[in-house]
């Protein structure tokens, strides 16, 4: 009897937390529909909070497709967006207008983003652990960092905008066409790569060589290319959020430019589980919007505290579901 | 009949350890040999020097082509198609997913081969879009072989297939391998603890004994010998 009462006592019952995340999710769109129903400000707020959430999305779902690939964070990610972004600025200046100049962005990034795997990470991770891989990627990230400094100095640059500043109202509330273009941009790139990933014998290849490498190649999936390939589209995805960051009234077009940004898509990968895309940006949207309001209804909260405010959030959120939002614990075959 | 795989004095090792010492066998076209031995005998790591995931040295030729320094893609591409000991099924991807992964190296339209797999596992068409890893062990084993089939392989690697599986699973999958080899001409070396099983299944046998072949032979022989079915068999 006491043995039984002590096993009873050692051995807790947890109850299941599988509906704490959509429970939660549904509680904040709620508070914020009816926070923008009820003020114009805060609607105003909500917006442009989700177009800085669209921007961390296209980044955090960069960083989450090369985790899944090689269970590394590219700190490099940020660094290689504002290489892009100097790129299309560049292109701007010889003359191209905006919109060919965003795409050929788009193609230079996939093929350096290509080449930056090819040339520094796979001799690298070929020999050696994760850990030289994760000093590589800083690597990395000093070095594209210091070239943008060095091929077209620290100054800042104007970017023109891409969108004209048109202003959209409905009801009592302001949309600038600006936000709403960031939005609809940063989230049709992430839907195009989910239907890449979803639909296409390459992107299934890459699925497959993400989760199961040996049984991978066994089938004849070159997965070596499948990294590299991986590595083009998060350039890619990077380079989106990077002319979106830089058309953002709020963000100047230095060498520095990303790194904030990169944090805040770090938090936003993190809070998601780190292995789905889908909640890395539920993350960074929530992540956009709850700083912007933070930073605009609580006075003391300065410019200054929201990149910590980021990290608060990521640790309530770990502390209350360790593996993040849409972490999956990993199944393992026995 | 012509010779497919050739194996001459192949030598494999994991680190310091060898696995294979100048191991020699041959496979014909459309012919099933059954390789025979205790545990640690080098049996699947012979299956995995032809599909290149262990390193080796020797001659290993597949209707002449030299695998010797062929990755497992590579291989994977002149028709190799192998199905590792504990099934190698992509667990996060659904089974219809697994099977369009099978068809990976072929270009082309796949409705042939949905149909043949669908011939000889109707069941996977109804659960197309469960998740592999949520199948019995039994039917992931037979998705293995599903995949396998997808790829329409000269030459199929297969190792272990019968490992933690009820008595008639493991039936119906030797019937689909024999079926296999009749209908398609697919030839396929085979890795079983079985014994008997195997030697019902395939034409001939080697039997392994610490990386070396110890004997090889017809399975009729093999089987009929006393002292080769007791020492090695162990049956």
């Amino acid at each position: 009897m006491t043995a039984l009462a002590e096993t009873a006592r050692r051995v807790p019952i947890r109850p299941s937390t599988s509906w704490i995340v959509p429970l939660a999710l549904v509680g904040v769109c709620v508070f914020l529909v009816v926070g923008s129903l009820q003020s114009a400000l805060f609607a105003q707020q909500v917006i442009s909070g989700l177009a800085n959430g669209g921007i961390y999305a296209s980044l955090a779902v960069a960083l989450v497709l090369i985790y899944r690939a090689t269970e590394v964070i590219n700190f490099a990610q940020g660094a290689i967006a504002t290489f892009t972004t100097y790129v299309a600025w560049q292109l701007i200046d010889w003359g191209l207008s905006y919109w060919p100049a965003f795409a050929l962005t788009l193609g230079i990034a996939f093929v350096g983003g290509f080449a930056l795997e090819l040339v520094a990470i796979r001799p690298v991770e070929r020999r050696g652990s994760q850990l030289t891989v994760v000093i590589a990627a800083i690597g990395l990230l000093i070095l594209v960092e210091g070239s943008v400094g060095w091929i077209w100095g620290n100054g800042v640059k104007f970017m023109p905008a891409p969108f004209p500043s048109h202003i959209y109202y409905l009801g009592g509330v302001a949309f600038s066409r600006q936000d709403l273009s960031t939005i609809a941009i940063s989230i049709a790139s992430v839907v195009l790569l989910w239907a890449f990933f979803q639909f296409t014998k390459v992107g299934l290849a890459m699925r497959a060589a993400a989760v199961r490498p040996e049984a991978a190649r066994l089938v004849g999936v070159r997965v070596s290319w499948m990294l590299s390939l991986g590595w083009g589209l998060a350039a890619v995805l990077g380079a989106v959020a990077g002319m979106m960051a830089a058309a953002s009234p709020s963000v100047l077009l230095q060498p520095s430019m990303m790194d904030g940004i990169l944090i805040y898509a770090f938090a936003a990968a993190v809070i998601g589980g780190l292995e789905s895309a889908a909640g890395a940006v539920i993350g960074a949207l929530l992540i956009g919007v709850l700083l912007n309001l933070l930073g605009s209804y609580v006075s003391w909260v300065t410019p200054q505290l929201l990149l910590p405010a980021a990290f608060v959030v990521m640790l309530v959120v770990l502390l209350v579901k360790p593996s993040g939002l849409f972490g999956r614990t990993r199944v393992r075959k026995v | 009949m012509a010779v497919l795989l050739a194996l001459e004095d192949v030598d494999a090792r994991y680190g310091q350890v060898q696995a294979l010492r100048g191991v020699s066998l041959t496979v014909d076209e459309s012919e099933i040999v059954a390789i025979l031995g205790a545990n640690g005998a080098g049996k699947t790591t012979t299956l995995r020097a032809v599909s290149g995931t262990v390193r080796r040295s020797g001659r290993i030729e597949l209707a002449g082509k030299s695998l010797g320094r062929r990755g497992p893609e590579a291989t994977a591409r002149l028709g190799v198609a192998h199905v590792p000991e504990g099934r190698g099924t992509f667990s996060e991807l659904t089974v219809w997913e697994n099977l369009r992964l099978g068809a990976h190296v072929r270009r082309g339209s796949l409705q042939a081969d949905f149909k043949r797999v669908g011939e000889f596992f109707p069941w996977l068409e109804a659960r197309r879009n469960q998740q592999a890893g949520t199948l019995s062990g039994g039917e992931q084993q037979m998705l293995a072989l599903a995949r396998a089939v997808m790829q329409r392989p000269r030459l199929l690697l297969l190792d272990e297939p019968s490992l933690g599986l009820a008595p008639l699973v493991v039936a119906e999958i030797f019937r689909i391998v024999r079926e296999l080899n009749e209908q398609h001409g697919t030839a396929v070396l085979l890795v079983e603890q079985n014994a008997r099983t195997s030697l019902a299944t395939a034409a001939r046998a080697y039997v392994l004994e610490v990386g070396r072949v110890a004997f090889a032979g017809a399975s009729e022989e093999l089987a009929s010998r006393d002292t080769i079915r007791k020492s090695y068999l162990g049956y």
